[in-house]
């Protein structure tokens, strides 16, 4: 039971801590999806936009968020999606991206494709397929260490 | 006629919802894994369009209906989908074909839908277009890459287009739907978006050495619901018979 409201930057702080159910290394917020916190009267509103339209883990994401806040003490909770503005990877922090990058995964990147391999660092790179393991992601493929690894696309 | 925006909104649905579906029934067959893996994700993302357009119609349709209730629980001759996404996949270069002339014109038309005088509409659209530029792209270098191929697959892709071109006509024709929603500033009107279609369509198939069919004949009436092709009623049956077999199911 919380007797006085938490100020939003606590809630942030607490969202921080939720990571992405797909890339545990990232949390919620360096994924960018969080886009709000506020108090509407004594009902806390969180807006999530969502990554991918089709994306599976965005009833995880919000049920996590609903949990997290829920083991806080936060009784009167209201999850909001917003659609517009829509979702880019330029939200991402830039913790999360290099989280991203020591985890496997390079980060997005505006000329389209990656900076260099996440394990070598070789610029020597070529794409595999547009697509991967989830939405989010394409298959690349390092020319010197062999290695394939997954792009997180831009968008 | 229902409700102008009511139609649209499942137009638009059942596209997606249609397409999704066909486009899904490659999983675990298409010819190399990433393929597979890359349709697999177009269907995915053509889903969850259909959830954010049916759950608005549900909405405006004001009976109480929502996304699932209007994907499963409606008859053939409800849907209003056209009729190029409904047709069968055929091999994966027919498939390809498909997604490619449907996806052009898709962006074209979202791109209109961003300026839409409705905001929950040009909020959908902002977030498809990302996702369908980015099919686009894929089925643009698809069929680039097997029309300009081998002898096989340079024949292939030509007999989809023939095979396809006279579905790309309704997707430019106008209906009383269509000008009355012009007319309010939601959605644009189909037959200006033709040049831009031609232009950009006629560039990708000079560049894979397709040659576009002489005849502009196109069937009609997928989208206002005055008749179906025999393969929606079948796409359907597989589709519903979970929902309709057990209503109200959960697990």
């Amino acid at each position: 039971m919380v007797v006085e409201k938490p100020l939003t930057e606590t809630v942030w702080a607490w969202l921080d801590a939720v990571p992405d159910p797909e890339i545990p290394v990232i949390s919620l917020v360096d994924l960018g999806i969080i886009r709000d916190v506020s108090w509407q009267d004594d009902t806390l509103e969180v807006t999530v936009t969502p990554t991918y339209s089709g994306c599976p883990a965005t009833r995880i994401i919000n049920l996590d968020i609903e949990t997290a806040l829920r083991d806080q003490g936060i009784e009167k909770l209201r999850l909001k999606t917003q659609l517009s503005p829509a979702w880019t990877t330029d939200w991402l922090t830039a913790r999360g991206r290099e989280r991203l990058e020591s985890y496997g995964i390079a980060p997005p990147q505006p000329a389209g494709g990656p900076a260099h391999c996440p394990q070598c660092k070789s610029g020597n790179v070529e794409r595999i397929s547009q697509y991967g393991s989830t939405p989010c992601k394409a298959q690349w493929r390092c020319c010197d260490c062999l290695e394939p690894f997954d792009y997180f696309k831009c968008i | 006629m229902s409700d102008p925006l009511f139609e649209f909104l499942c137009r638009m649905g059942d596209n997606t919802l249609v397409l999704g579906h066909r486009v899904s029934e490659w999983c675990g067959t298409a010819p190399v894994l990433e393929e597979d893996i890359a349709l697999a994700n177009t269907a995915l993302d053509l889903i969850g369009q259909t959830t954010l357009w049916l759950n608005l119609a549900g909405e405006v349709e004001g009976r109480g209906r929502d996304a699932d209730a209007l994907a499963f629980r409606r008859d053939v001759w409800d849907f209003r989908n056209l009729f190029l996404v409904e047709q069968p996949n055929g091999d994966f270069g027919q498939t390809m074909m498909r997604q490619f002339l449907f996806d052009s014109w898709h962006r074209l038309y979202l791109t209109g839908l961003t300026e839409s005088s409705d905001a929950r509409i040009s909020a959908i659209a902002e977030k498809s277009l990302k996702e369908v530029s980015y099919h686009l792209d894929r089925a643009t270098d698809t069929v680039i890459g097997l029309g300009d191929g081998t002898e096989e697959s340079h024949a292939r892709m030509q007999a989809a287009l023939d095979r396809l071109w006279p579905f790309v006509g309704e997707m430019f024709a106008g209906d009383a739907v269509d000008a009355a929603l012009a007319r309010q500033g939601t959605a644009p009107d189909p037959a200006k978006l033709r040049s831009g279609f031609d232009e950009q369509v006629g560039k990708v198939l000079a560049e894979a050495t397709l040659v576009r069919p002489d005849s502009d004949f196109a069937h009609k009436g997928g989208k206002t619901g005055t008749r179906h092709s025999e393969h929606l009623g079948h796409m359907l049956a597989q589709m519903q018979w979970l929902q309709r077999a057990y209503p109200d199911a959960t697990w």
